[in-house]
Formats: C-alpha cells, structure tokens, sequence
C-alpha cells in the first residue's frame, strides 16, 4: 500500500484523479438511470399526449394503476414460472454434467463440454432462433417425435411457457456446470473415499458429503442464475414476442411492451421497479456473500 | 461388475445430454449450407455456399456487422483503459471508503440492465444521444465498467508492488513503471476484461434495440432479428449463414479467452441481463 503524503489538492488529484472518468460515467449513466427510474415511476410521463410535453409528478397513481392491473399479477406470475422453472432446470442438468464429468475420462470431457458450451457462448438473438426452430410446428423435436409414434405438439402456441423455459435451460446449463465443476473439484477426494470405506453408496455420499459441500456454491449460483433470468428479454421476445397472447408475457417483456409500445413511459418505469427491488435485494445477497468469502 | 457399470454410467448420461445439446445447434448449421434451406432441420436440397455470398454482397449486412464491431470494439478498449486507470489508485493507494466503494461496484454488475433501459432511453432522448452509436457504447461502456474495475483491481494486486518500488528505486517514475512493469505482468488479464467486454456487446440485443433506430446503425443482433420477424418473406438459408456468421466471433474468441485463463475461472458477478 502507498501512502499519499500530498496534501491538499495534489494529494486528491493524484488519489482520486484516475479514479474520475469510470465514477463519472458510471455515475451519469448507470446510477443517474437508477434513480431517475424511481422519480419517474411517480410522474406521468409518456412518449405522447400530454405527458409527453409536461412532466408532472402524479404520486401513487401508477403503482396504484399497477395494483388494479390483472396484467401485472399474469406478469408476475410468468416471471416466476419462468425463473423457478429456469433455476430448477439449469441447477439439475448442470450439478449431472459436471458430476459426470468428473468420472469420464479426459477426451469424452473435451467432447461434451464445447457441446454444452457452444450455445451458451452463441448470442442470445441466434440460441433464440435455434430454438425456435427446434421447437416450430415441424421442427426437430415433433420430427422425432413422429417417429416415435407421438402426434406432433405446437409448443410455440400450446406450451409457449414450458418451451421458452425449456429454451432458457439449454442456454443456461452451461453457466451453472461451470460453476459446479470448479465447487467439485474443491470437495476433497479422501471424503468420499472414506465413506464409500463405511460402506456409504454412491447415493449418499453425494448426498452427506458433496452436497453440503459445495452448498456455497449452490447458493452463489441460484443468486446469479436468478438475476440473470430475470432480465432476460431477447430469448423470449424472439421465440414468442411474449405470446401467445400474455402466455410469456414477463415483467421485461410487460414492461417494453407498456412503455415503448404503449408509449407509457411512466407505467413501464412503475413495472420495472419490480424488477429493480428484487434485482437489488438478491445483488446485496449475493455481494454479502462474496464478502464473507 | 458393479464396478464396471459404475463407470459405464457417466458415459451414456452425458452422451444422452450432449446429443440433447446439439440437435437444436444442427438446423442452423445445415440450412446456412442448404441451397433450398427451410426454416426447420431437414435433408439439404443441394450443398452451397451461395448463402453466406448472399450474406456477404449485401451492404446492409456489412454494415450491421461493422457497426456490432465498431460498438463491441470501442467499448472493450474503453473499458479496458477506465478500468485500468481506475484500478490502479484502487489496488495502490490506501484509501477511505475503498471497501465500501468495491463491493458497490460488485453490486452494481448484478443488477439487471434490463430495470432501467426505460429511463436511458428517456435520457438518450434527452441529451441527444437517442440513435447514436457512440451514444449507445458510452451507455455500454459505463455499464460495463463495474464488473472491468472489480476484475482489473484483482488482477493489479496481483502485480507485486515490490517490483514497482525496485523501479522507483532505479530513478522510474510512476507512469513509466505502469508502463514498463504493471501493464506487461497484468496482460493476461487485460486481455480477459477485453475479451469479456467485446462478446457482451457483440451479442447483446436490447440496449442497441432500444436506444438506435436507423437501419444503417443497428448492429448484428438487431438486424437479425428483424431479418426474422419478416415472416413469409424470409429466405432461410441466408438467415442461417447470417447466424452463423455473426456467431463465428463469439466462439473464437470465447476459445482464445480460455487460453488466458488455463486452469479455470469463476463468473462470479459475471451475470448480465
């Protein structure tokens, strides 16, 4: 550590100095958009008509607004669904791979492993597109289901929720299977070693020994997986456009729709305060975890 | 034998998921080669290459991947000097606050982006920002900053200060040992932070979908997603070898980024909306 023995202002220009331009810029464009969301979730402001010309402060109004809307709670609703599916997914597929993979050898592993990365690593608005085409009316999945003797099932219109989950899951897995791969190879070999010697199974050991092992890291992930799923946009707005009718309509999606096709800026800022809270409560969660680290 | 299906197990399980895994990948990859491409997987009619010709002789497309480059581009090197320059103070000096100031930037890189695209769209509108590509990478720049300080300060305090001070001792003064001893220790890791702030940009869709509007300066993930939307008209090959064009960065370097960080890496806080 360096002590700045300048004093006055030298000693502040060359401490914070550097420092400027990054807090500047943060500070107009990332916390300014934060607190301009909370004032402008109490004003009427819209792209059109008379909120458009005068801002005014209206109070309540539009969380009250909020509270009356059957859309929002359907929002809502679909913003769990999604989330809990997603989580639950992405966790259970990604703690099997990378319990897999610790018992294959090394060239199966770099086989599987680019598989299940490829498309995390694609951009969103192309994983989107795959999907959807896997699960269009005559896509992959009905062709196999063909041939399996299963009439074909029109998941884009039928089952739009459980498919844009599905969707989510195969683009998520890899995140949670990295992150479960570095926690596994943290849990000591001669643990389980050991219980296996007392004659523990497969079964419990995995569960007595390695998961309260990592059970950080399953808490880290659910904290990161989550904040991630919740902002997600493009996925759903390419496969369904949150369709059919409000099916996948989820709050980022509700919120887009409210304040840039509705051109209420205001209610759409009311929605995405929603967002904002959860958003910031698991952020202060999952730093307080880090700390402790 | 107990033994041997033990391990037999791990095999068909994860050659099940891995076949689950590749089949929604198989569509694109055949119909951008496919001269009568549909827009689900089947047998290509011919195999061609005229589609990624078709991708690459219109302007439109050359522009939508120059602008993604010209956006990615610039707010990688941006973040990376900001971050770096930042870092530096932060990882030095001793400082009031310094705790305090780190763990917001933490918390900062999990907030979902996503909450507050309605309010920079407002101000974009404000400040005469709205449909500008150096409006939008500054909006990404900054967002992106949190996550390169946080990153850059724990690669700097890897950097022993020892070896600072035996340059000073030798008469350097503070920049030219940044220059001739940090930056070259800390290069692996500002080469990460760029890497990581480029393919963020390259495919993210909803800031450059909110905040630009003219066709001549939307950016890849825009401009195929509008290819899409025009149902009926589409012509499917050329939307895959767009796709996977536009892919093809992403992966390379996603593969080079790896070579940096050999033995492993957590994403903690690397979650973005």
């Amino acid at each position: 550590m360096i002590e700045v023995r300048e004093r006055g202002w030298r000693g502040v220009i060359r401490k914070y100095g550097l420092l400027m331009p990054a807090i500047i810029l943060i500070l107009v464009f990332f916390v300014g958009p934060i607190l301009l969301t909370i004032y402008y979730s109490f004003t009427n402001l819209a792209l059109t008509g008379s909120g458009a010309q005068q801002v005014r402060f209206v109070g309540w109004k539009n969380y009250q607004q909020m509270f009356k809307d059957p859309n929002v709670y359907v929002a809502i609703l679909n913003t769990l669904i999604f989330l809990f599916g997603s989580l639950i997914g992405q966790q259970l597929l990604g703690f099997t791979i990378a319990y897999c993979m610790k018992s294959v050898k090394k060239w199966f592993r770099s086989l599987i492993g680019p598989i299940i990365l490829a498309i995390w690593v694609m951009p969103e608005v192309v994983s989107a597109l795959c999907m959807y085409s896997f699960f269009y009316d005559d896509g992959t999945v009905n062709q196999i289901l063909s041939v399996i003797g299963i009439p074909p099932v029109l998941w884009l219109y039928q089952h739009a929720m459980l498919t844009v989950v599905l969707a989510n899951i195969f683009r998520g897995t890899a995140f949670s299977m990295m992150m479960f791969q570095s926690a596994l190879d943290e849990v000591p070999g001669d643990l389980e070693e050991a219980a296996a010697i007392d004659g523990a199974g497969r079964f419990t050991a995995l569960v007595r020994i390695v998961l309260p092992c990592i059970r950080r890291t399953i808490g880290t992930n659910t904290i990161l997986n989550t904040l991630q799923t919740l902002g997600v946009f493009g996925m759903i707005f390419m496969m369904t456009g949150g369709g059919p009718g409000t099916d996948t309509q989820t709050l980022p999606i509700f919120m887009y729709n409210q304040a840039f096709k509705g051109y209420n800026l205001a209610y759409g800022t009311a929605i995405s305060m929603i967002l904002l809270f959860l958003g910031a409560v698991l952020s202060v969660f999952f730093t307080m975890m880090s700390k402790e680290r | 034998m107990r033994h041997s299906k033990q391990a037999v197990a791990p095999y068909i399980i994860l050659s099940i998921i891995g076949v689950l895994f590749i089949l929604p990948l198989l569509w694109v990859v055949v119909a951008s080669f496919d001269s009568g491409a549909g827009e689900v997987l089947r047998r290509p009619e011919g195999l061609t290459v005229s589609n990624f010709g078709s991708v690459f002789a219109d302007p439109q497309n050359l522009k939508a991947f120059r602008n993604s480059f010209i956006i990615a581009g610039g707010q990688a090197i941006f973040v990376v000097v900001l971050a770096g320059i930042a870092s530096y103070p932060l990882s030095r000096f001793r400082m009031k606050h310094k705790q305090v100031f780190m763990l917001s930037m933490l918390l900062m890189t999990s907030l979902p982006i996503t909450a507050i695209m309605v309010p920079v769209y407002k101000m974009f509108l404000n400040f005469n920002l709205y449909d500008h590509l150096g409006g939008v990478m500054l909006f990404m720049i900054a967002s992106a900053l949190p996550y390169g300080i946080w990153l850059m300060k724990n690669f700097m305090d890897g950097v022993p200060i020892e070896l600072e001070e035996a340059a000073w001792v030798d008469g350097a003064t503070t920049l030219q040992s940044i220059r001739h001893i940090v930056i070259p220790l800390m290069l692996p890791g500002v080469c990460t932070v760029a890497i990581f702030t480029f393919s963020g940009s390259w495919g993210n869709f909803f800031v450059p979908y909110i905040l630009l509007n003219s066709a001549d300066k939307l950016p890849a993930a825009v401009k195929l997603y509008q290819y899409f939307g025009m149902h009926g008209m589409v012509a499917y090959g050329e939307l895959a070898a767009f796709s996977v064009t536009y892919t093809i960065p992403s992966v390379i370097l996603y593969v080079i980024s790896q070579k940096f960080m050999s033995g492993g890496f957590t994403l903690a806080g690397g979650a973005k909306g």
